[in-house]
């Protein structure tokens, strides 16, 4: 059968891979951009738009005309809605490029769809209504696609037809955009005046922009080089995802290296448990590789017969990461239930899972200003930074070293929801286990003002007038004045560690309620 | 660094997919289709667990009404490889009598696809199923996660999916959910046909043009694979050069006339067609949504 396969094998491309996003407020064009851009790349065949011309008239918002939207907005309710909801994944090419476009929706309440979609950007296009200018959604997206690390920004000042194509309104948007996120430390921004219904600049340029001198947008997204990131970690991790053990000749490690490179011979620790071993082959299907770099899906075997399992992480000798109980991190809150500090969950980081717990929210994150303000709680939508303590060391490092090891999402263990995606933020694994410390301490006090804190001092209050009331009862029915002193401290030191040890029991014999009672917070 | 190329993108991409469920389900299976996305969704899955065997068996969920030569095309395939394949018929349906003639392509689909993969999977409890379905393909199919789970009840609920981030899967379920996963969600038409090429993988003939007998019926180029198809007055079986660009039930499959006879022919062919690939089946054209309407109701 498989002999009328024909071995004259056709030249396979070999064009490189850009992943972008698009992005803007509601309206601001996103679908309709994107729809342009299938359409002007070739990517939309006579079927599929003789399909969209019908839809056109039933769903249409262009009258007689086209409305490419429809060629993107693939689920019935954002149809019916003319709204994008979901993130939708496009693809198309050029003979320089080829292109995965995730489209995402302008509304707020599905801004965690956009966080999906630019998580794995290497670009992002963000879409600005010439006649609005920045809104606060501009910025929100904006923040998210800097926190999630996309370096690369176009600013697509779009409907330039409704402003006359207007060259004062858009170096006006420019500089209004450019100065608002000039602290989001983008390496480019590239500004480009658009009318994504009619395809100014989209695949050709305009003649209504004679202003205009830069390249048109397709043109600028098949030349743009997306170098490797400042600050990225330059040694090699690898997140162990599956032991591979088909008999008992052969161990290997499968997984995808998440950063540098990693050669046959090279000495590596296994992460938490810093055991030292050598590469001794790189296996892959197509044959063992002399070397394996970011990216690439391999089998690794060592020397030693070492413990390995999914979860742990293989690091060059020379690597700073480190496994640790606790760290810094950013968080995306998803879900309509408020975070609540003190609230567990499971995070999946890499390829573990461990409990978590949001030890402290240290400030939420003004989505306007990006400005840090404290918070009691985190609403759906809202970023704020969290201090976060695990119940085993977990191999992790800062997100801007490493993409893969430097983010996670956490689970809530009751409904298996995503609540939360998250990046790290700080570095040092020394400080977060003081940081342990500190934060033991603080949960028993509470912080200066809050209401831990007044239960703290309520408590200690009432302990004290408990010991000097068995005090004088005892000395006066005893008239021993020591006995008394003797019996008061006992029941000021003993009581409060016999009653811990009895909740340590309960939460142990009735784990399950223990656990109910805790993700109750997040529910 | 090496810098990959865009194929060895997608297929470390699909690797690492492949890896995850492995590691965090119980019981696997791969959705076998015998088309040419099944076709590298086995490859990939092979070189995955390279050196081990398939760890999880291939699922067939035969309408009985699959071209002849996919049939032969699958039972050649599983020999060479040696893994297990499971074929499973809804008897149900057949007993009463389903056929895409005359109960209509979308009866037939829902009884002996639909509700026939839902038997199997809760007949050998798989937790997670692959298939080789593409985000390319459809408006609906572009919106769905590439770890998609379904209710107990084998649903789909599009508005509350979860959202995938980074490489980050939530692989939790409670008992009684499973997974659809779709390793080559990223792939467009294109990349299959180019990787197919590139790793040289077998695929059923019938992509390849031949002369092969079709009738013409409501403007669809029908092949006649078996004398269960009863000639309409004034039909008449013709020999024509003819491809799949898809394959399925043999009723619902429209062929395309073509002279592609190679892999390099097809590819040039798909590169300057101004149709899409699922033009040829019947059962997308129901309406704007109805392949949503279908997936919710469980549909790979």
């Amino acid at each position: 059968m498989s002999a009328a396969l024909s071995l004259t094998a056709p030249a396979v491309r070999e064009a490189s891979l850009l992943r972008l996003l698009t992005c803007g407020s509601v309206d601001d064009g996103k679908s309709t951009l994107l729809g342009r851009l299938l359409f002007d790349s070739n990517a939309v065949l006579d079927d599929q738009l003789a399909a969209l011309d019908k839809d056109s008239l039933k769903f249409g918002t262009h009258g007689e005309n086209r409305d490419f939207a429809l060629l993107v907005d693939g689920l019935s309710a954002e149809r019916e809605q003319g709204i994008t909801i979901d993130v939708a994944y496009r693809y198309f090419s050029t003979p320089k490029r080829s292109f995965i476009v995730a489209d995402t929706p302008g509304h707020e309440q599905y801004t965690r769809n956009m966080a999906t979609g630019a998580s794995t950007a290497e670009l992002a296009i963000i879409l600005v209504d010439a006649r609005k200018g920045i809104l606060p959604q501009t910025r929100r997206h904006s923040f998210i696609v800097s926190m999630v690390g996309v370096r690369h920004v176009v600013l697509a000042v779009n409907k330039m037809d409704l402003v006359d194509f207007d060259k004062a309104t858009y170096d006006g948007i420019v500089a209004a955009y450019t100065e608002t996120v000039r602290s989001l430390g983008f390496e480019t921004i590239v500004p480009i005046p658009l009318c994504a219904r009619a395809g100014d600049n989209v695949a050709e340029p305009s003649v209504r922009t004679p202003w205009y001198r830069g390249p048109h947008l397709l043109e600028y997204l098949e030349s743009v080089t997306i170098g490797e990131a400042q600050g990225q970690a330059k040694h090699f991790h690898f997140p162990v995802q599956w032991v591979n053990r088909p008999n008992l000749d052969f161990r290997g490690y499968a997984g995808t290296v998440a950063t540098g490179t990693v050669r046959v011979g090279d000495g590596v620790t296994v992460l938490p448990n810093h055991r030292h071993s050598t590469i001794a082959r790189i296996v892959t299907a197509d044959g063992d590789l002399p070397s394996a770099s970011a990216g690439q899906a391999v089998t690794l075997t060592l020397t030693d017969e070492v413990d390995v399992s999914r979860g742990d992480v293989i690091v060059h000798e020379a690597s700073v990461m480190q496994a640790r109980k606790a760290l810094t991190a950013r968080l995306l809150w998803l879900i309509d239930q408020p975070l609540r500090p003190g609230a567990s969950f499971i995070i999946k980081l890499g390829t573990v899972e461990a409990n978590a717990e949001v030890a402290a929210l240290k400030h939420a994150v003004d989505i306007h200003s990006f400005q840090n303000h404290p918070a009691d709680t985190l609403a759906m939508n809202a970023i704020g930074v969290v201090d976060l303590t695990f119940d085993k060391a977990i191999a992790a490092t800062v997100y801007r070293r490493d993409r893969e090891l430097g983010s996670f999402i956490l689970i809530d263990r009751m409904t298996n929801q995503t609540v939360a995606l998250g990046t790290i933020e700080e570095d040092a694994p020394k400080q977060a286990n003081d940081n342990v410390r500190n934060k033991a301490v603080l949960r028993v006090v509470g912080t200066a003002g809050s209401a831990q804190r007044w239960n703290f001092l309520t408590l200690l209050g009432r302990k004290a007038i408990e010991a000097v009331v068995l005090f004088l009862v005892v000395a006066a029915l005893a008239q021993n004045v020591w006995l008394a002193l003797t019996v008061a401290i006992a029941d000021l030191v003993a009581r409060p560690v016999a009653d811990r040890v009895a909740a340590w029991g309960w939460q142990h014999l009735f784990s399950e309620h223990a656990h109910s009672h805790a993700a109750g917070h997040a529910d | 660094m090496n810098r990959m190329t865009h194929l060895q993108r997608l297929e470390a991409e699909s690797i690492h997919i492949f890896r995850e469920v492995v590691a965090t389900s119980d019981n696997p299976v791969l959705m076998y289709s015998i088309g040419k996305d099944s076709a590298v969704v086995l490859h990939l899955a092979m070189k995955a667990f390279y050196p081990g065997p398939l760890p999880f068996p291939l699922l067939h969920v035969d309408t009985t009404w699959k071209f002849q030569q996919m049939i032969t095309f699958r039972d050649q395939r599983v020999k060479e490889i040696g893994c297990k394949l499971i074929v499973h018929v809804n008897e149900d349906g057949l007993r009463a009598g389903v056929n895409p003639f005359t109960s209509g392509s979308r009866l037939h689909t829902d009884v002996m696809k639909t509700q026939g993969l839902k038997q199997a999977l809760d007949r050998w409890k798989f937790d997670a199923a692959f298939g080789g379905a593409r985000r390319d393909e459809e408006k609906s199919r572009a919106k769905e996660r590439v770890f998609s789970l379904r209710s107990a009840e084998h649903r789909w609920d599009p508005k509350n999916q979860r959202p995938e981030p980074w490489h980050l899967f939530n692989t939790r379920k409670r008992a009684g959910e499973s997974f659809r996963v779709f390793p080559i969600s990223n792939w467009t038409e294109s990349d299959v046909w180019d990787y197919i090429a590139q790793e040289n993988i077998p695929v059923v003939p019938l992509y390849f043009a031949k002369p092969r007998p079709v009738v013409e019926r409501d403007g669809t180029l029908i092949m006649r694979d078996d004398d269960r198809m009863t000639l309409r007055p004034g039909e008449t079986v013709e020999m024509r050069s003819v491809r799949f660009r898809t394959l399925g039930c043999y009723p619902l499959t429209g062929a395309v006339e073509s002279d592609a006879s190679t892999l390099s022919e097809i590819i040039d062919e798909m590169r300057g067609s101004r149709s899409s690939e699922r033009q040829g089946r019947m059962i997308d054209h129901d309406g704007g949504a109805s392949m949503e309407q279908k997936k919710q109701e469980g549909y790979f």
